[in-house]
């Protein structure tokens, strides 16, 4: 029998999981980091050009930052009263008006916050870390993955949540246990050279926990890793007592092993961050360096170009009435969804692209209960529980862990169909629904529960949505991408890291490097 | 099981039921692996599920709502708002109410099935017979009137599997 790379892949991934299939995916030449290659640098005089830049989202606050540090004249018009855009804190205090009118006033207590939008950071998000850095914003580690966090389906385990830790132990040794009987007996002697199989079996005896006759079984090396029924202790009485493994059948039948390797993608691997206080601290470093740059309350009404620049018109939400910028350039951030909406004379092509893009829809609930339960009586310190219920999660707050003070979970994270209907309530409504949902998880619920917050991304006023989907991403990225004229479109979606913060800063690095290219080529045809 | 707590604490909402008590079901043997297949979902701890509240969130990957409007109140009433009225931020919805456009029904089917700009295509989490029905109900309320009368027509689910993709 002879092996495709595919299945050599799909073997690798079952003997040794997914961390192993990604090194080998990276060494047959599948995966790549982010292509952040440190602070841009842009040469030459733009001779005093000005540059109006639409939106002060992260793609239009970093291109504003590199520009003027660059020698250009920046102008930001920004719709909303403050800067970020999706990258977005929700604290007690704050008021929050959706589509539709429905306001909600967060009444979480001081500390408390959530993030509705960007929650956390890869490792590898060179670019938001480098920014972070630069711009002085504390972070700290966001805790994807949590052994004792819980699995979930209302239909396994007569409803009972899982610890994470025990279906994943019991799964990885179960599997192990079956290729290695299967190696021993001969099953894989096409596959495997002579050399290997007994290597292959060593392998397995460790990474299954297997006995010295290939079986997982309720043991004390077992136990080490899915838990003891009683944990060792100091004293008298103090012998551990080994627990029982759950089936693989069980396992199987429970469906709970779908979620196993959420923290493998290299977009969820540890170690993620984010920053103390709300993911918004990074909207508010930049905006330390080029709030002076933005106007805010002001609705980009139309966008045009001509031989000689581009002219903006905008409703000032404030003051009232119309008001007209021009710049030699600019550079729009302007989500598809709300472009497509605005007068504009791009070309056909580009036109087509914009129109053609619709914004994913998500909705995500920030509950605050008077006790950390979660901690307290489950032993819950941030990370994960993933369920089959409509709120798909609860993420358990990574941050000031032990506290007696109440503490705000996220109550829920959901899309797709199950996004559309939280989408169509109101506010109150979807909160009682995540709240319903998460007490068949943490009965604690009923008793604890204070207040709630939610966003469901379709009504958000500025964005009309989540991300921005594709229709054929391959045949139209350049045509986005592409500077015609005096206007380069950038952010989050137009990059290859749709729903990332480090998709919109490389898009408008990339955007003011080939701008700035061509600004400085043509003054330096103007000067000849 | 212990008994729930009845204290309904959900500040903000008016919901004050009592739970309906799950412990009144017969249970599989947690023990012995038995998969349950109860209909847990229909064990509502926190407050009473009415007859609509059932169909929502019964399936993950479409809507189960049967009816135009209960259609349109769970899905188009997001963006179109509950009395069609529409929405306006720095990008907007349009009102369906008094929407000329909505004369004959190909044009909503097509924008329902396959999206338009901003509005994402909704045919994959909608069957036929729910199009067609949404798209009967928006043409005949919200001040519009299509569906009845002389010159009145009405939308059916062959119409809208003729122009799926
Ligand atoms: C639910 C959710 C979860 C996410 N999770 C993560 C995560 O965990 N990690 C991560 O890194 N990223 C995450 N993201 C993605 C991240 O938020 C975005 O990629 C990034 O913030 C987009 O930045 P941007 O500058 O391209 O767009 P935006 O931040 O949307 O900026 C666009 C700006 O344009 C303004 N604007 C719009 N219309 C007008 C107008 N007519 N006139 C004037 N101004 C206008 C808006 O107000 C806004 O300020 C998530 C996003 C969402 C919604
Ligand atoms: C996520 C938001 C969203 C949802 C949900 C949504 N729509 Fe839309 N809809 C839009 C947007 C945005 C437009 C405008 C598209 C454009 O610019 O051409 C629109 C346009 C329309 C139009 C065309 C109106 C006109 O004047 O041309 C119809 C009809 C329509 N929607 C019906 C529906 C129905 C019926 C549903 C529910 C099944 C629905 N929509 C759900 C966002 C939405």
């Amino acid at each position: 029998m002879s092996m495709s790379r595919r299945s050599l892949l799909q073997m690798v991934g079952l003997a040794a999981g997914t961390t192993a299939m990604y090194q080998a995916m990276t060494t047959l030449g599948y995966a790549q980091a982010s292509n952040y290659a440190g602070p841009i640098k842009l040469e030459g005089d733009p001779q005093g050009a000005k540059v109006l830049i639409l939106g002060a989202g992260l793609a239009g606050m970093t291109a504003a930052l590199e520009m003027r540090a660059a020698g250009y004249e920046v102008e930001i018009i920004e719709y909303r009263e403050k800067a970020g855009g999706r990258c977005w804190t929700l604290r007690g205090g704050d008021s929050y008006t959706e589509l539709g009118g429905a306001t909600q006033e967060v009444e979480f207590a001081e500390g408390n916050y959530l993030n509705p939008g960007p929650w956390r950071i890869p490792h590898h998000h060179y670019a938001v870390l480098d920014y972070c850095k630069r711009l002085g914003v504390k972070l700290e580690p966001f805790i994807q993955k949590n052994y004792n966090a819980y699995l979930h389906r209302s239909e396994a385990f007569d409803g009972k949540p899982q610890r994470f830790r025990e279906i994943a132990t019991d799964y990885r040794g179960q599997i192990s246990e079956l290729l290695a009987k299967a190696t021993d007996q001969g099953a894989l002697d096409e596959e495997v050279t002579e050399e290997d199989k007994q290597k292959l079996l060593d392998s397995l005896v460790e990474y299954g926990m297997l006995d010295e006759n290939y079986r997982y079984v309720k043991s004390d090396h077992t136990s080490e890793y899915r838990g003891y029924d009683k944990w060792p202790g100091g004293g008298l009485n103090a012998a551990p007592e080994p627990s029982e493994p759950i089936s693989l059948d069980r396992i199987l039948q429970s469906d709970l092993w779908t979620w196993l390797v959420e923290a493998e993608t290299t977009h969820h691997q540890s170690t993620m961050f984010q920053p103390a206080g709300g993911m918004d601290m990074i909207a508010q470093g930049f905006e330390r360096e080029v709030g002076d740059l933005i106007t805010y309350n002001a609705k980009v009404l139309s966008m045009i170009e001509d031989e000689n620049g581009v002219t903006v018109e905008y409703e000032d939400l404030e003051g009232g009435g119309t008001q007209t910028r021009t710049g030699d350039y600019c550079i729009c951030t302007i989500p598809f969804s709300i472009l497509g909406q605005i007068d504009h004379n791009l070309s056909g092509d580009k036109a087509a692209v914009i129109d053609s893009m619709y914004y994913a829809g998500s909705a995500k609930f920030g509950l605050e209960f008077k006790r950390r339960f979660w901690e307290q009586d489950e032993h819950i310190y941030g990370g994960i529980t993933y369920t089959d219920l409509p709120i798909a999660l609860i993420s358990y707050p990574p941050y000031d862990f032990f506290s007696d003070g109440p503490g705000v979970l996220l109550g829920g994270y959901a899309w797709g169909a199950t996004a559309y209907q939280f989408n169509a309530m109101q506010p109150d409504e979807r909160t009682k629904w995540a709240v319903e949902y998460g007490s068949r998880i943490h009965p604690q619920y009923t008793e604890e529960f204070s207040n709630g917050v939610s966003v469901v991304w379709h009504k958000v006023p500025w964005v009309l949505g989540c991300y921005g989907i594709w229709q054929d991403r391959e045949a139209d990225y350049e045509t986005a991408a592409r500077i015609d004229g005096r206007i380069a479109l950038a952010g989050e979606h137009i990059s290859y890291l749709p729903g990332w913060q480090e998709g919109a800063i490389l898009s408008a690095l990339d955007a003011v490097e080939r701008l700035h290219a061509q600004v400085t080529t043509s003054n330096a045809g103007d000067t000849q | 099981m212990k008994p729930l707590s009845l204290t309904i604490i959900l500040s903000g909402l008016a919901v004050a039921a009592l739970p309906l008590v799950a412990q009144d079901r017969p249970k599989p043997d947690a023990a012995t692996g038995e998969i349950a297949r109860s209909g847990q979902r229909e064990d509502f701890r926190t407050f009473e599920a009415e007859d609509g509240d059932l169909a929502y969130f019964a399936d993950a990957a479409r809507l189960t709502q049967e009816g135009g409007e209960a259609v349109y109140e769970a899905v188009c009433a997001g963006c179109h708002m509950p009395e069609g009225e529409g929405a306006v931020g720095a990008g907007m919805y349009p009102a369906l109410a008094g929407n000329e456009m909505l004369e004959f029904p190909e044009y909503p089917i097509y924008v329902i099935v396959h999206g338009q700009k901003a509005m994402p295509p909704l045919g994959s989490i909608l069957s036929d017979e729910q199009v067609a029905e949404v798209t009967n109900y928006i043409r005949s309320h919200f001040g519009n009137d299509y569906v009845e009368g002389e010159d009145g027509i009405a939308a059916t689910p062959e119409d809208v599997a003729g122009v799926r993709p």
